[in-house]
Protein backbone atom coordinates (compact mmCIF):
# COMPACT_ATOMS: atom_id res chain seq x y z
CA UNK A 1 0.00 0.00 0.00
CA UNK A 2 1.25 3.70 -0.73
CA UNK A 3 0.12 6.15 -2.72
CA UNK A 4 2.48 5.59 -5.82
CA UNK A 5 1.01 2.47 -5.90
CA UNK A 6 -2.28 3.20 -5.79
CA UNK A 7 -1.31 5.81 -8.87
CA UNK A 8 0.18 3.39 -10.28
CA UNK A 9 -3.28 1.23 -10.47
CA UNK A 10 -5.04 4.44 -11.48
CA UNK A 11 -2.60 4.79 -14.34
CA UNK A 12 -3.22 1.39 -15.35
CA UNK A 13 -6.81 1.40 -15.45
CA UNK A 14 -6.53 4.73 -17.53
CA UNK A 15 -4.87 3.14 -20.24
CA UNK A 16 -6.79 0.06 -20.27
CA UNK A 17 -10.02 2.55 -20.63
CA UNK A 18 -8.02 4.24 -23.66
CA UNK A 19 -7.01 1.48 -25.61
CA UNK A 20 -10.70 0.32 -25.20
CA UNK A 21 -11.99 3.33 -26.66
CA UNK A 22 -9.50 3.64 -29.15
CA UNK A 23 -9.61 -0.29 -30.49
CA UNK A 24 -13.59 -0.52 -30.46
CA UNK A 25 -15.95 0.36 -32.58
CA UNK A 26 -18.96 -1.13 -30.69
CA UNK A 27 -20.71 2.07 -28.84
CA UNK A 28 -21.21 0.14 -25.87
CA UNK A 29 -17.86 -1.33 -25.68
CA UNK A 30 -16.52 2.71 -26.04
CA UNK A 31 -18.89 3.26 -22.73
CA UNK A 32 -16.86 0.38 -20.85
CA UNK A 33 -14.09 2.41 -21.55
CA UNK A 34 -15.37 5.65 -20.38
CA UNK A 35 -16.07 3.95 -17.26
CA UNK A 36 -12.44 2.74 -16.52
CA UNK A 37 -11.34 6.09 -17.13
CA UNK A 38 -13.87 7.51 -14.55
CA UNK A 39 -12.93 4.86 -12.31
CA UNK A 40 -9.54 5.51 -12.75
CA UNK A 41 -9.85 9.26 -11.90
CA UNK A 42 -11.86 8.37 -8.59
CA UNK A 43 -8.98 5.75 -6.99
CA UNK A 44 -6.45 9.20 -7.66
CA UNK A 45 -8.91 11.45 -6.05
CA UNK A 46 -9.80 9.00 -3.09
CA UNK A 47 -6.08 8.47 -2.55
CA UNK A 48 -4.57 12.12 -2.74
CA UNK A 49 -7.34 12.78 -0.11
CA UNK A 50 -6.11 9.93 1.95
CA UNK A 51 -2.77 10.26 1.86
CA UNK A 52 -1.93 13.92 1.24
CA UNK A 53 -4.61 16.06 2.50
CA UNK A 54 -6.92 14.17 4.97
CA UNK A 55 -9.81 16.18 3.93
CA UNK A 56 -12.47 14.31 3.48
CA UNK A 57 -13.44 16.49 -0.30
CA UNK A 58 -11.45 14.44 -2.33
CA UNK A 59 -14.26 11.55 -1.60
CA UNK A 60 -17.45 13.92 -1.85
CA UNK A 61 -15.45 14.58 -5.48
CA UNK A 62 -15.45 11.38 -6.12
CA UNK A 63 -19.27 10.87 -5.21
CA UNK A 64 -19.83 13.26 -7.80
CA UNK A 65 -18.05 11.88 -10.42
CA UNK A 66 -20.26 8.52 -9.82
CA UNK A 67 -23.43 10.50 -10.24
CA UNK A 68 -22.51 12.55 -13.51
CA UNK A 69 -21.31 8.56 -14.70
CA UNK A 70 -24.37 7.16 -13.76
CA UNK A 71 -26.08 10.00 -15.57
CA UNK A 72 -24.05 9.98 -18.26
CA UNK A 73 -24.93 6.38 -18.82
CA UNK A 74 -28.10 6.29 -18.73
CA UNK A 75 -28.28 8.61 -21.54
CA UNK A 76 -25.79 7.35 -23.61
CA UNK A 77 -27.25 3.86 -23.34
CA UNK A 78 -30.74 5.76 -24.39
CA UNK A 79 -28.91 6.83 -27.75
CA UNK A 80 -27.51 3.73 -28.42
CA UNK A 81 -30.90 1.69 -28.01
CA UNK A 82 -31.62 4.76 -30.64
CA UNK A 83 -29.17 4.60 -33.23
CA UNK A 84 -29.53 0.53 -33.17
CA UNK A 85 -33.59 1.29 -33.95
CA UNK A 86 -32.78 3.65 -36.32
CA UNK A 87 -29.34 2.08 -38.05
CA UNK A 88 -29.54 -1.78 -37.08
CA UNK A 89 -26.11 -1.34 -35.93
CA UNK A 90 -24.21 0.55 -32.63
CA UNK A 91 -20.94 -0.02 -34.36
CA UNK A 92 -20.07 4.38 -34.08
CA UNK A 93 -18.00 4.41 -37.43
CA UNK A 94 -21.38 3.88 -39.12
CA UNK A 95 -23.12 6.61 -37.50
CA UNK A 96 -21.88 9.36 -39.66
CA UNK A 97 -25.68 10.83 -40.63
CA UNK A 98 -26.81 13.65 -38.72
CA UNK A 99 -30.11 13.22 -40.24
CA UNK A 100 -31.76 10.65 -41.83
CA UNK B 1 0.89 -2.20 7.81
CA UNK B 2 1.79 -5.61 6.62
CA UNK B 3 1.31 -9.47 6.27
CA UNK B 4 -2.40 -9.97 5.41
CA UNK B 5 -3.68 -6.48 4.48
CA UNK B 6 -0.55 -6.66 2.19
CA UNK B 7 -1.25 -9.56 0.68
CA UNK B 8 -5.16 -8.69 0.22
CA UNK B 9 -4.32 -5.13 -1.53
CA UNK B 10 -1.70 -6.98 -3.91
CA UNK B 11 -4.94 -9.53 -5.06
CA UNK B 12 -7.61 -6.08 -5.19
CA UNK B 13 -5.14 -4.39 -7.11
CA UNK B 14 -4.29 -7.60 -9.64
CA UNK B 15 -8.17 -8.13 -9.52
CA UNK B 16 -8.87 -4.16 -10.95
CA UNK B 17 -6.11 -4.37 -13.30
CA UNK B 18 -6.56 -8.00 -14.55
CA UNK B 19 -9.83 -7.25 -15.30
CA UNK B 20 -9.76 -4.17 -16.82
CA UNK B 21 -7.30 -5.73 -19.05
CA UNK B 22 -9.61 -8.65 -20.24
CA UNK B 23 -12.01 -5.89 -20.70
CA UNK B 24 -9.76 -3.77 -23.14
CA UNK B 25 -8.42 -7.39 -25.17
CA UNK B 26 -11.52 -9.89 -24.68
CA UNK B 27 -13.13 -10.32 -27.92
CA UNK B 28 -17.03 -10.92 -27.08
CA UNK B 29 -18.20 -8.03 -25.36
CA UNK B 30 -20.38 -10.31 -22.93
CA UNK B 31 -17.19 -11.29 -21.52
CA UNK B 32 -15.60 -7.87 -21.56
CA UNK B 33 -19.05 -6.27 -19.45
CA UNK B 34 -18.09 -9.55 -16.89
CA UNK B 35 -14.62 -8.61 -16.43
CA UNK B 36 -15.63 -4.97 -16.08
CA UNK B 37 -17.66 -6.15 -13.26
CA UNK B 38 -14.74 -7.45 -11.29
CA UNK B 39 -12.62 -4.52 -12.04
CA UNK B 40 -15.68 -2.56 -10.50
CA UNK B 41 -15.58 -4.89 -7.43
CA UNK B 42 -11.70 -4.47 -7.41
CA UNK B 43 -12.03 -0.63 -7.06
CA UNK B 44 -14.43 -1.16 -4.43
CA UNK B 45 -12.27 -2.90 -2.58
CA UNK B 46 -9.35 -0.52 -2.82
CA UNK B 47 -11.46 2.16 -1.62
CA UNK B 48 -12.19 0.38 1.81
CA UNK B 49 -8.18 0.61 1.80
CA UNK B 50 -8.48 4.11 1.48
CA UNK B 51 -10.58 5.04 4.40
CA UNK B 52 -13.70 5.43 2.44
CA UNK B 53 -16.53 2.87 3.23
CA UNK B 54 -19.21 5.20 1.62
CA UNK B 55 -17.80 5.35 -1.45
CA UNK B 56 -17.20 1.47 -1.44
CA UNK B 57 -20.72 0.93 -0.70
CA UNK B 58 -21.46 3.55 -3.39
CA UNK B 59 -19.29 1.59 -6.29
CA UNK B 60 -21.19 -1.47 -4.99
CA UNK B 61 -24.30 -0.01 -5.32
CA UNK B 62 -24.53 2.24 -8.09
CA UNK B 63 -21.34 0.59 -10.71
CA UNK B 64 -22.26 -3.03 -9.98
CA UNK B 65 -25.67 -2.86 -9.29
CA UNK B 66 -26.92 -0.05 -11.80
CA UNK B 67 -24.38 0.96 -14.52
CA UNK B 68 -23.37 -2.03 -14.97
CA UNK B 69 -27.03 -3.55 -15.37
CA UNK B 70 -27.35 -0.81 -17.91
CA UNK B 71 -24.80 -1.82 -20.03
CA UNK B 72 -25.52 -5.25 -20.03
CA UNK B 73 -29.30 -4.45 -21.26
CA UNK B 74 -27.68 -2.61 -23.81
CA UNK B 75 -25.87 -5.25 -25.14
CA UNK B 76 -28.37 -7.87 -24.69
CA UNK B 77 -30.61 -5.40 -26.58
CA UNK B 78 -28.22 -4.61 -29.03
CA UNK B 79 -26.08 -7.11 -30.49
CA UNK B 80 -26.38 -10.35 -31.80
CA UNK B 81 -24.85 -12.16 -28.99
CA UNK B 82 -23.95 -15.59 -30.55
CA UNK B 83 -22.27 -13.56 -33.51
CA UNK B 84 -19.42 -12.01 -32.21
CA UNK B 85 -17.69 -11.14 -35.36
CA UNK B 86 -20.41 -8.69 -35.76
CA UNK B 87 -21.05 -7.87 -32.01
CA UNK B 88 -17.63 -7.30 -31.33
CA UNK B 89 -15.12 -6.78 -34.15
CA UNK B 90 -11.40 -7.14 -32.70
CA UNK B 91 -8.38 -7.41 -33.68
CA UNK B 92 -4.88 -6.53 -31.71
CA UNK B 93 -4.36 -2.87 -32.35
CA UNK B 94 0.08 -2.36 -32.48
CA UNK B 95 -0.13 1.48 -32.92
CA UNK B 96 -2.89 1.58 -30.02
CA UNK B 97 -1.48 -0.70 -27.45
CA UNK B 98 2.45 0.88 -27.96
CA UNK B 99 0.38 4.18 -27.04
CA UNK B 100 -1.03 3.07 -24.14
CA UNK B 101 1.90 1.43 -23.12
CA UNK B 102 3.93 4.62 -23.51
CA UNK B 103 1.82 6.37 -21.44
CA UNK B 104 1.42 4.25 -18.88
CA UNK B 105 4.89 4.24 -18.44
CA UNK B 106 5.28 8.08 -18.32
CA UNK B 107 2.49 8.02 -15.78
CA UNK B 108 3.85 5.73 -13.62
CA UNK B 109 7.57 6.86 -13.74
CA UNK B 110 5.84 10.34 -12.89
CA UNK B 111 3.99 8.89 -9.79
CA UNK B 112 6.24 6.87 -8.44
CA UNK B 113 9.25 9.85 -8.93
CA UNK B 114 7.50 12.45 -7.53
CA UNK B 115 7.86 13.34 -3.84
CA UNK B 116 4.30 13.45 -2.74
CA UNK B 117 3.81 15.84 0.70
CA UNK B 118 2.50 12.35 2.23
CA UNK B 119 1.29 12.59 5.82
CA UNK B 120 2.64 10.50 8.43
CA UNK B 121 0.18 8.14 9.78
CA UNK B 122 -2.70 6.31 8.45
CA UNK B 123 -5.81 6.88 9.67
CA UNK B 124 -8.94 5.24 9.29
CA UNK B 125 -12.26 6.90 10.61
CA UNK B 126 -15.72 6.63 9.41
CA UNK B 127 -16.10 9.19 6.70
CA UNK B 128 -20.10 8.97 6.31
CA UNK B 129 -21.23 11.24 8.33
CA UNK B 130 -18.99 13.73 7.55
CA UNK B 131 -19.67 13.25 3.88
CA UNK B 132 -23.23 13.89 5.04
CA UNK B 133 -22.73 16.62 6.72
CA UNK B 134 -20.82 18.52 4.49
CA UNK B 135 -23.03 17.58 1.08
CA UNK B 136 -25.41 19.82 3.41
CA UNK B 137 -23.40 22.46 4.29
CA UNK B 138 -20.62 23.16 1.76
CA UNK B 139 -21.16 21.38 -0.71
CA UNK B 140 -24.85 22.12 -0.87
CA UNK B 141 -25.06 23.76 -4.06
CA UNK B 142 -22.97 20.92 -6.23
CA UNK B 143 -25.73 18.41 -4.45
CA UNK B 144 -28.81 20.58 -5.44
CA UNK B 145 -27.16 20.95 -8.90
CA UNK B 146 -26.61 17.06 -9.20
CA UNK B 147 -30.18 16.54 -8.67
CA UNK B 148 -31.30 18.53 -10.96
CA UNK B 149 -28.43 17.07 -13.63
CA UNK B 150 -30.23 13.44 -12.89
CA UNK B 151 -33.73 14.37 -13.02
CA UNK B 152 -32.63 16.04 -16.78
CA UNK B 153 -30.95 12.87 -18.00
CA UNK B 154 -33.56 10.91 -16.43
CA UNK B 155 -35.98 13.11 -18.69
CA UNK B 156 -33.86 12.85 -21.59
CA UNK B 157 -33.11 9.13 -21.51
CA UNK B 158 -37.01 8.71 -21.41
CA UNK B 159 -37.58 10.72 -23.71
CA UNK B 160 -34.81 9.49 -26.28
CA UNK B 161 -35.90 5.68 -25.51
CA UNK B 162 -39.22 6.10 -26.61
CA UNK B 163 -40.38 4.62 -30.32
CA UNK B 164 -40.91 6.91 -33.35
CA UNK B 165 -44.23 8.37 -33.40
CA UNK B 166 -45.30 8.02 -30.05
CA UNK B 167 -45.17 11.53 -30.11
CA UNK B 168 -48.57 11.75 -32.18
CA UNK B 169 -50.61 8.94 -30.31
CA UNK B 170 -50.33 10.62 -27.24
CA UNK B 171 -51.68 13.74 -28.67
CA UNK B 172 -54.68 11.56 -30.25
CA UNK B 173 -55.25 10.19 -27.03
CA UNK B 174 -55.98 13.08 -25.73
CA UNK B 175 -59.12 13.90 -27.62
CA UNK B 176 -61.31 11.85 -28.11
CA UNK B 177 -63.64 10.79 -31.06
Amino acid sequence: MGLDKLLVIGAALFCCGLYTIMTRRNAVAILMGVELILNSANINFVAFSHYVSRVIGGQIFAVFVIVLAAAEAAVALAIFLRLYATTGTVEVDTADELKG
Amino acid sequence: MSGPADLIFFVLALLTVGSAILVAILPNIVYSAVALLFSFAGVAGLYVFLSADFLAATQVLVYVGGILILIMFAVFLSNRISDVKISNPTRFNWQAAFLCLVLFGVLSYTAVSTPFPVKPGIVYLPSTAEIGELLMTRYLLPFEVASVLLLASLIGAALLSRPEGQKGKAADMEEPK
